[in-house]
């Protein structure tokens, strides 16, 4: 299997550049902070709405926006296309599921690795967890004879 | 009359303003948008769970996303280190501007000159809360990045109802969570 960055000497500096605004962005609108994803889901503050609805927008934009001008990425030359999930029960049962963890903790993975940044070392316990979560149930479905399709490429 | 009763309620739907979560939305859009620019990858925050896994497990579930671990952990580093940007400029207050606002939860501690952040959730919440997102998300294929934005960006049904999903089972349960009295 070949590493997707092997390329371009620039992929992996961009990657990294895009992670930094990403993560500035957590930070900056405090979604680093569990106190206030919470405040969102008791429906003291909206805020967030504002976060994950405008950074939808930026990123809508230029997912269409591109294709009239590029067919293809200039670091990859991969083809800008949608690479659409598909809509299953894992859908649903796997987002009811975060969705608990979710409401328990107020954090989520990009704003985890974010409230590292700002200095919040708790996190960790946080961010531990997912890691467990994640083998567990990588585990599970990899023991389990499971005749599903292999799993998109998620994020 | 309206007007007024207008702005009275969005100051209570909003009581610190929008400007720093639109501004902070922008940029985690930008992020996002760098990346696809270049790549034409929409990035998640979530599968480096799972692809950084793949470094110490030899379980296929893991491997096939061995081709993208590397990447995905210069992303996240990125991540790291773009709130450490924030925490070493506007929130350790060498840097200021009016979309910008301070903090009004957790606790501040103060070490070599920079201001850092940390959480008053307690960490059993913390763990547990993030054994469930490691599960939920990886069945789930995406958190609050690659559906949230990246899949309502692409308007992807999967990731409206993957959305709509996490939304209202979280809203629920943070609900609970406080009518039970536990308390941050």
């Amino acid at each position: 299997m070949s590493a997707e960055h092997e390329q371009h000497p620039l992929f992996l500096p961009l990657v990294f550049v895009g992670g930094l605004i990403f993560g500035f962005g957590l930070g900056f609108s405090h979604m680093a902070q569990p106190e206030v994803v919470l405040n969102f889901l008791q429906f003291d503050d909206f805020g967030l709405l504002f976060v994950m609805f405008g950074a939808a927008a930026v990123t809508g934009i230029t997912f269409f926006g591109i294709k009239q001008f590029r067919s293809t990425a200039p670091l990859t030359g991969a083809v800008y296309g949608r690479r659409l999930k598909t809509l299953d029960k894992n859908v649903v049962v796997g987002g009811g599921i975060f969705g608990v963890g979710w409401g328990l903790s107020g954090i989520c993975p990009g704003a985890a690795y974010a409230s590292l940044g700002v200095g919040n070392i708790t996190i960790l316990y946080g961010i531990a967890g997912m890691f467990v979560g994640a083998y567990l149930q990588g585990y599970w479905r990899s023991t389990s004879a499971e005749s599903d399709a292999p799993a998109a490429a998620a994020d | 009359m309206s007007l007024s009763l207008l702005a009275l309620a969005f100051g209570d739907l909003f009581p610190n303003g929008i400007e720093h979560y639109a501004l902070g939305g922008l940029f985690v859009g930008l992020g996002v948008a760098v990346i696809y620019l270049g790549t034409a990858i929409p990035a998640g925050a979530s599968t480096f769970l799972e692809s950084t896994l793949s470094y110490a497990s030899s379980l296929s579930r893991f491997q096939q996303y061995h081709p993208s671990r590397d990447w995905r952990v210069v992303f996240t580093l990125g991540i790291v280190a773009g709130a450490f940007v924030y925490a070493a400029t506007f929130q350790s207050g060498f840097v200021s501007s009016s979309l910008h606002q301070p903090a009004t939860t957790g606790e501040f501690l103060e070490v070599g000159g920079l201001t850092l952040w940390l959480t008053e959730v307690q960490p059993w919440r913390l763990f547990l809360g993030g054994v469930l997102i490691g599960i939920g998300t990886r069945l789930g294929k995406g958190c609050t990045s690659g559906h949230g934005v990246c899949g309502v960006g692409s308007a992807s049904g999967a990731s409206f109802v993957g959305v709509a999903t996490f939304l209202l089972i979280a809203i629920g349960v943070a609900q609970l969570v406080a009518a039970l009295g536990v308390s941050l």
